[in-house]
C-alpha cells in the first residue's frame, strides 16, 4: 500500500509541473503589470526598465523556472494587489473554504448516499419518484441561481412575510460580529452557504448512488444472500452497501476540483473571504502573483483528494488492497 | 424469520433479442414489417414523453429567442425612464428593470446570446472531440497517449477558473466564449468516443470489413462511428446545457459578457441586488426560469436520445 501511495505521488509530480508552466505561461501572457505605466510621459521607456527589472523580457520558460524554483523554496512572492505575502493570503483564505468544503462533503455523501440508497431499495415507489425528480432539477439548477433563490426565498422571503427582526439563516460571512466558534450563529451563516456548494453534487450524486445500489441489489451474492434467509436489513447494509459505494468514491474524487469551482460562486455569494473570493478579486485585479500560487496550491489539494479516494477503494474493497 | 420476495428480475438472455423481435413484440399479431433505421429511431424517440416535450420547449426557445428581432414586443434594450418599474403586467409581461426595459424583449435577446454560446459549443465540441477521439481510439499511438496526458491534467484544475482567466485574455464576447468553452469541452467528448471506438472495433463485423478490403478511413467512417452515434448525440446535448451554464455564471461572476450585450447571465447579474426584496423577485425569476428550462429539456432530450439510439432500451 504504502509503495502504492508512492507510485502514485511520483507520477503525479510531472502532471503538476506541466499544468504548472501551462497556468504560468496562461496568467503571465493575459495581464500585463507594466501597463499602467503605458499612459504616462516617457512611457516607453519606463515600461523597458520596468519590464527588464521584473524579467519579462526573458523567455516564459526562463521566467517560469524562476518563479517555480522560488515556490519550491516557499517564497510565493509578494501580491501586486495588497502587498502582502501570498503565503499569508492563501493561508487566511484558506481556513473558510476548508470548513465550507468539510461541511459540504459531510452534508453531501450523507444526504446522496440516504436518498440513492432509498430509491435503490424503494425503487419505483412514490418516494423514488419524487428524489429522481429533484435531483433533475438539482442537476438544471446553475450553482449561483440556486444561491440568488436560496436567499430570495429562505431568507427575504421570511422576513418580510412574518416582519421578523432578523433572518432565520444568514447570507453574509460565516459568523455575525463578535462570534465565533461552533454554535447557533455559526450553523445559522453556514446553512445556505453549504446547500448552495453541494446542491448539484447531492443530485448527481445520488443518483449515482441509487445506479450502483440496484446494480449491487441484482448481484448473485445478493440473491444467495436472500435465499438463505439472510433478514433485509442485513442484505441491504451488510452485503449490499458497501460494495455500492464503490464507484462512489471514484466519482466524488473525480468532482473535487468542481467542487472548488463552486467554491468560487459560493463565497462570491455570500460573501465569505476564502479561497474562492481571492481568485475572483486576483482574477479582477490581475494580480499574477496570487492566481498562480493558487492554481498550484489547488491542484496539489485536488491530487491529495484523489489519493484519499484511491485509499479508500482499500478500505472499501479488500481485493483491491493487494497492490 | 422473513423471507423476502425474490425481487430480482429473470436474467437477461445470452443472445440480446434483436430489432424485430423487439418490434413484433410491441404489435402482437402484426405482420413483420421491414422498418428503417430512421424509422425504428423515431418509433423510440417519440415514445419516450418527457423527450418530446423537451425538444418542443427547446424549438419555442430558439424560436422566440432568434426570432427576438420580430416577436419581441419592445426594441432591445429600449430604456423608459418615465414608467415606475414594476412587476409583470399586461403590457409587460415579464414585468420592466430599473432602467424601464420590458423584461420579456430583454429576456428573448439575452437567449439569443446563451442559446447561440450553447448550440455552438456543442457543434464545435463534438466536431472536434469526434475527429481526435475516433483517432485516438481506432489507431492508439502517440494521440492516444497524448489524448489521455492532456485531458489529465485539466482534471487537477478547476474549470471554472481556467474558463475565467482565459476569457480574461481572449476578451469578453460571445465568441471568445465560443472559442474558450468549445476548447475545453472537445476533450471531454474526445475520450467518450475514444471509448467507444476501442470497444467497437475489436467487435467481428469490424474485421470482417477489413477482410473485405476496406481502408482503415471507411471502417471507421462507415463502421464504427454509425456505432458509436448514441453516446456522441447524448455528449453533444450535455455539452449545450454545460455551455449554457457556463456562460451564465461567469456573466454572473462579472467575468464574461458586459452590456450592452445581452445573456441570460447579464440579467441575472443585473438583477443580483433584486433578491434582497420581494417585490423585485421576479427580475431574477424569469431569465434563471428560461436557464433552468433550456437545461432541463436538453437534458431531458439527451435522455430520450440515448433511449432511441439504444436498439435493446425497453420503454
Amino acid at each position: 500500500m504504502l509503495i502504492y501511495i508512492l507510485r502514485r505521488i511520483v507520477y503525479s509530480v510531472p502532471v503538476l509541473v506541466v499544468a504548472s508552466f501551462l497556468v504560468f505561461w496562461g496568467v503571465r501572457t493575459t495581464y500585463d503589470p507594466t501597463a499602467k505605466y503605458r499612459a504616462s510621459k516617457d512611457g516607453a521607456r519606463i515600461v523597458a526598465q520596468k519590464r527588464k527589472e521584473l524579467g519579462l523580457d526573458r523567455p516564459v520558460f526562463t521566467q517560469w523556472w524562476t518563479w517555480f524554483n522560488r515556490f519550491l523554496h516557499g517564497n510565493l512572492g509578494v501580491s501586486d494587489r495588497t502587498n502582502d505575502h501570498v503565503w499569508k493570503m492563501l493561508t487566511r483564505a484558506m481556513w473558510p473554504s476548508l470548513q465550507l468544503m468539510f461541511w459540504g462533503s459531510v452534508f453531501a455523501l450523507a444526504l446522496a448516499i440516504g436518498v440513492g440508497v432509498y430509491s435503490a431499495v424503494k425503487q419505483y415507489s412514490i418516494g423514488d419518484y419524487a428524489f429522481t425528480g429533484i435531483s433533475y432539477v438539482g442537476i438544471a439548477m446553475p450553482t449561483f441561481l440556486f444561491g440568488l433563490l436560496a436567499i430570495a426565498l429562505l431568507v427575504t422571503l421570511p422576513v418580510t412575510q412574518f416582519h421578523l427582526s432578523e433572518p432565520i439563516f444568514f447570507s453574509v460571512g460565516l459568523h455575525s460580529q463578535g462570534q465565533s466558534g461552533l454554535n447557533l450563529d455559526y450553523l445559522r451563516h453556514l446553512a445556505l452557504p453549504v446547500l448552495t456548494l453541494t446542491v448539484q453534487s447531492v443530485a448527481v450524486w445520488s443518483r449515482f448512488q441509487r445506479a450502483s445500489m440496484l446494480d449491487v441489489l441484482n448481484a448473485d451474492y445478493v440473491r444467495t444472500a436472500r435465499a438463505k434467509g439472510v433478514p433485509q436489513r442485513t442484505v441491504i447494509f451488510r452485503h449490499a452497501f458497501r460494495n455500492a459505494l464503490i464507484p462512489l468514491v471514484t466519482v466524488v474524487a473525480l468532482d473535487s476540483a468542481f467542487l472548488i469551482g463552486g467554491l468560487v460562486i459560493t463565497e462570491q455569494i455570500f460573501s465569505i473571504s476564502g479561497m474562492g473570493r481571492l481568485f475572483l478579486e486576483a482574477l479582477q485585479f490581475g494580480d499574477v502573483p496570487v492566481l498562480l500560487a493558487w492554481f498550484l496550491v489547488v491542484a496539489v489539494f485536488v491530487i491529495v483528494f484523489n489519493l484519499i479516494a484511491d485509499m479508500l477503494y482499500g478500505v472499501l474493497d479488500p481485493r483491491i488492497r493487494v497492490r | 424469520m422473513t423471507i423476502s420476495p425474490p425481487a430480482q428480475p429473470p436474467t437477461p438472455p445470452t443472445s440480446a433479442p434483436t430489432i424485430a423481435d423487439a418490434e413484433l413484440a410491441l404489435v402482437p399479431g402484426a405482420e413483420p414489417v421491414a422498418r428503417s433505421n430512421w424509422q425504428l429511431f423515431r418509433r423510440r424517440f417519440l415514445r419516450h414523453k418527457l423527450a418530446v416535450v423537451a425538444i418542443l420547449i427547446l424549438l419555442v426557445l430558439i424560436v422566440a429567442c432568434f426570432g427576438a428581432g420580430w416577436l419581441a414586443p419592445y426594441p432591445k434594450n429600449q430604456t423608459n425612464l418615465l414608467i415606475t418599474p414594476g412587476g409583470p403586467s399586461a403590457k409587460h409581461w415579464f414585468g420592466t428593470n430599473p432602467l424601464g426595459q420590458d423584461m420579456l424583449t430583454q429576456v428573448m435577446y439575452g437567449g439569443q446570446i446563451s442559446l447561440k454560446i450553447g448550440l455552438a459549443v456543442a457543434f464545435i465540441s463534438t466536431m472536434v472531440g469526434v475527429f481526435v477521439g475516433a483517432l485516438a481510439g481506432y489507431y492508439g499511438g502517440w494521440i492516444d497517449q497524448g489524448l489521455s496526458r492532456f485531458t489529465d491534467l485539466f482534471l487537477i484544475v478547476p474549470e471554472l477558473a481556467i474558463l475565467g482567466v482565459a476569457i480574461q485574455r481572449l476578451g469578453r464576447t460571445d465568441n471568445a466564449f465560443i472559442i474558450v468553452l468549445a476548447g475545453l469541452g472537445w476533450m471531454y467528448i474526445a475520450r467518450v468516443v475514444r471509448g467507444q471506438v476501442l470497444s467497437v472495433k475489436e467487435k467481428e463485423f469490424i474485421e470482417a470489413a477489413r477482410a473485405a478490403g476496406a481502408s482503415s478511413r471507411r471502417i471507421i467512417v462507415r463502421h464504427i462511428l454509425p456505432n458509436c452515434i448514441g453516446p456522441i448525440m447524448v455528449n453533444a446535448t450535455l455539452a449545450i446545457a454545460a455551455a449554457v451554464i457556463a456562460e451564465s455564471t461567469l456573466t454572473y461572476l462579472g467575468l464574461g459578457l458586459q452590456p450592452p450585450d445581452t445573456s441570460w447571465g447579464i440579467l441575472l447579474n443585473q438583477a443580483e441586488s433584486a433578491v434582497t426584496s420581494t417585490s423585485t423577485f421576479y427580475l431574477v425569476l424569469f431569465p434563471g426560469l428560461m436557464l433552468i428550462l433550456t437545461v432541463l429539456a436538453v437534458n431531458f432530450l439527451g435522455d430520450g436520445l440515448r433511449d432511441a439510439f439504444d436498439p435493446r432500451s425497453e420503454h
